[in-house]
């Protein structure tokens, strides 16, 4: 993990500071720095990068906060969970597609409202998508991030009782939500630092869903640079490169200043535990989350479904609805363009998602026989590809690619994709491997089943539900994957991704609705592959019904 | 010296600076021992021990013979000791039969025949026709005859019992633990029993090695 990292990285920093003897570049300089700072908006994109990373992060933590200390444990909990993963799949592009065609003014939320209530008869003249201050950009990331860190707090809270520390501080008359925040909090934000790390690198440099829904002049920092990078005039490449550090650069700053705030809050938040307050208003936060959760949902479930209509839509005028008929014409015409790009896109998530899942299993079951005790330096590594920005590594991969004479095209796309899968993978089937009942394997032995066969034999069969899961999580990354795909493939590897993101500068919704829900479908098929051959495999297994 | 049975000589098993273990005995064919002490007072890491299963964080001193050869060092799979422990531990994705064709050694015999063989142990215990059902929908006792009868299909020369009964009800319990001593003695077995109950002790008939 740490060397197609690091590679990228020089590969990245070399040109940033003039060195790319391909190009003539041979002398160290810091020219290209001030041909950087002296771009035209370039503040205003970097500072656009800041705020939309911080507010997208710190908006989704508070949210997802708040829902667990409002809910967990409840009935209403459990449905949350389930709803958790369909959510999680959805790619970020239709997620963020959907949402446009939501917001826009034009859009469905606009044409409900239209003309009984708010008496517009053409879409109103505002600048919703894609305003000047990423409000846009960061809801759409907000949406998509609250379901991933629900997931990684649910994985935190089994892990330090949460229950038992819940009752103790009600049995102490502190109120639900306050007496979570003071007990469980603390416990839990500990281990989802490293995902939110994530969240926040991952919300300052996202490409897919700023080109979508992002401020357009100037766009944010990582779509500059891309434009860059994309530049026919290859001699760009150095002020790319020299972006691309500065992005890292401005990213480590926000690491940073987060740490800081974490140690402030902390200072904060323990005075305000010393203090004992028990808090109340517990009604109030409950329904306030409640809603919050909801509308998440909301956003992912309506804007697919405004998808899925304009794919089959005709003519549909502004006010109205629904459309004035459907159709499948629109289906119909891009079948032939789909085919290639969905056979490319599955075939690249099935080999990086085979080849990960392999890795993973290897890994874990090597950790056991030999004893291993994974350290928390060995999770850092596995967080690193998602914590460094893909666009100043993958940049100076690229970069490296091309003139060292490697080809672009699939098998580096399915080389890098690798790089982003493998995490997920790994972070999924960790717990539920781990904690399998050792026990088995013992009596396994016993009877004379050799450790390779206790691994064939009994545990793989045992955990194939966890691993056809975390197969899907792999495999739903993978057909997510915007920018490693343009980059590594040099534009040349066409899947659903980069295709649906391509289109979104041409504005066809129908066009744009037929590939979105394409790729929403092609992340949903293994995760339903992922409940039903289990479903189906065990139908006669009660014991494995929870595993 | 060649004899017949499991011997323990001078086992001692530390944790760090505590020792944990300590005992040199002979258990003869047919033979049972009570290993008996509080939870804590090291009886599952000896029967680790003699598995082949210890964790790597314990030191251990001695040999292991089954009928006297030393296993001290050999793989789990190769010792020929069969384990009993708290739980049945039947395998969930398998039926009861295919739990049971687990403990059979499947290179040796044709297919027909091991369903043969299958068959007639679950006539033997009392359970006929249940090959195809899931362990999961069992009561209790059935499992742990099941448990039971996976075991001496493995054809151990050894048996090593970790508070097997003590999951079960009152009435079941004297069952199975009659039934269990019973097939151990058929068979010429030695026995080594861990538990805390002094009922299984008495039942068990044989001497007793307390840990404290």
């Amino acid at each position: 993990m740490l060397v197609p990292v690091l590679a990228g990285l020089l590969g990245t920093l070399g040109p940033a500071f003039g060195y790319l003897p391909a190009l003539g570049g041979t002398a160290l300089t810091l020219d290209p720095f001030r041909d950087l700072a002296n771009t035209p908006g370039i503040g205003r994109a970097s500072l656009l990068s800041l705020t939309t990373g911080f507010a997208a992060t710190g908006l989704s933590l508070f949210i997802v906060a708040l829902i667990c200390a409002a809910w967990s444990g409840t009935r209403a909990f459990r449905a949350i969970e389930r709803a958790l993963s369909p959510l999680l799949a959805v790619p970020h592009a239709a997620a963020a597609f959907g949402l446009a065609f939501l917001i826009a003014p034009s859009g469905w939320m606009a044409r409900i409202v239209s003309p009984w209530l708010s008496g517009w008869v053409r879409p109103p003249d505002l600048l919703v998508l894609q305003d000047p201050f990423g409000i846009s950009l960061t809801a759409g990331l907000v949406v998509k991030e609250i379901p991933f860190l629900l997931l990684m707090t649910l994985a935190a809270l089994s892990q330090i009782r949460a229950d038992q520390t819940r009752r103790i501080s009600n049995a102490l008359g502190y109120a639900p939500v306050t007496g979570w925040f003071k007990t469980v909090f603390p416990l839990v934000y500990g281990q989802i630092r490293l995902p939110i790390y994530a969240v926040l690198a991952f919300s300052m440099t996202v490409i897919d869903v700023a080109l979508i829904l992002g401020p357009t002049t100037p766009p944010p920092l990582a779509v500059q640079i891309l434009k860059w990078m994309n530049d026919p005039d290859l001699s760009m490449r150095f002020l790319a490169s020299a972006g691309a550090v500065w992005q890292l650069a401005l990213v480590v700053l926000a690491l940073l200043c987060w740490r800081t705030l974490e140690w402030l809050a902390a200072r904060i938040g323990r005075a305000w535990v010393r203090a004992g307050s028990r808090g109340g208003a517990t009604g109030a936060l409950k329904a306030a989350s409640l809603l919050a959760a909801i509308l998440v949902a909301a956003a992912i479930v309506f804007g697919l479904l405004g998808l899925l209509i304009w794919s089959v839509a005709g003519f549909w005028s502004f006010p109205n609805a629904l459309p004035d008929s459907f159709t499948a014409r629109t289906w119909m015409r891009h079948a032939t363009g789909l085919w290639p790009a969905i056979t490319e896109t599955l075939l690249i998530a099935a080999i990086a998602t085979a080849v990960a899942l392999f890795l993973t299993l290897a890994c874990l079951e090597a950790e056991e026989r030999h004893g291993i005790k994974p350290s928390t330096r060995a999770l850092l590594l596995l967080y690193l590809p998602l914590i460094v920005p893909q666009i100043a590594f993958l940049s100076g991969l690229q970069t490296l690619a091309i003139f060292t004479g490697l080809d672009a095209g699939r098998t580096s796309v399915i080389f890098v994709h690798i790089i982003f899968v493998l995490p997920y993978v790994f972070l999924s089937l960790g717990d539920p491997f781990r904690s399998w009942d050792m026990r088995y394997g013992l009596v396994a032995r016993a009877l004379g089943a050799s450790p390779d066969g206790v691994l064939w034999r009994v545990r793989l069969p045992i955990l194939l539900r966890p691993i056809l899961t975390a197969a899907a999580v792999g495999f739903a990354v993978s057909v997510g994957q915007f920018l490693p795909t343009l980059l590594a493939g040099a534009g040349r590897v066409q899947t659903l991704t980069t295709e649906a993101v391509a289109l979104a500068s041409g504005g066809d919704r129908r066009v744009i609705a037929v590939y979105a829900l394409t790729q929403t479908g092609a992340a949903f098929l293994p995760f339903a592959i992922a409940i039903f051959v289990p479903a189906i495999l065990w139908r006669n297994r009660r014991g494995l019904r929870h595993v | 010296m060649s004899r017949a049975g499991l011997t323990l000589e001078r086992v001692a098993i530390r944790h760090g600076t505590r020792k944990l273990v300590e005992i040199d005995t002979h258990v003869g064919p047919g033979e049972t021992l009570t290993v008996m002490g509080p939870s804590g007072s090291g009886k599952s890491t000896l029967l680790s021990f003699l598995i082949g299963s210890l964790d790597p964080s314990f030191a251990a001193q001695g040999r292991v013979l089954l009928d006297g050869t030393d296993i001290t060092e050999t793989s789990p799979e190769y010792r020929r000791i069969g384990i009993l422990l708290q739980d049945d531990l039947l395998f969930p994705h398998l039926s009861v039969g295919e739990n049971l064709a687990f403990g059979l050694d499947t290179t040796r015999l044709p297919r027909a025949r091991r369903r043969e063989q299958i068959e007639h142990a679950l006539d033997d215990i009392g359970l006929s026709g249940f090959a195809n059902r899931d362990p999961a929908t069992l009561s209790g006792g059935q499992k742990a005859r099941i448990a039971l009868m996976r075991m001496l299909l493995s054809e151990p020369k050894a048996l090593l019992l970790d508070e097997p009964f003590s999951r079960l009800d009152a009435q079941r319990r004297a069952q199975i633990r009659e039934l269990v001593f019973e097939r151990a003695r058929a068979k010429g077995l030695p026995v080594l029993l861990v538990t805390h109950d002094r009922e299984d002790a008495i039942a068990a008939g044989g001497r007793v090695h307390s840990l404290d």
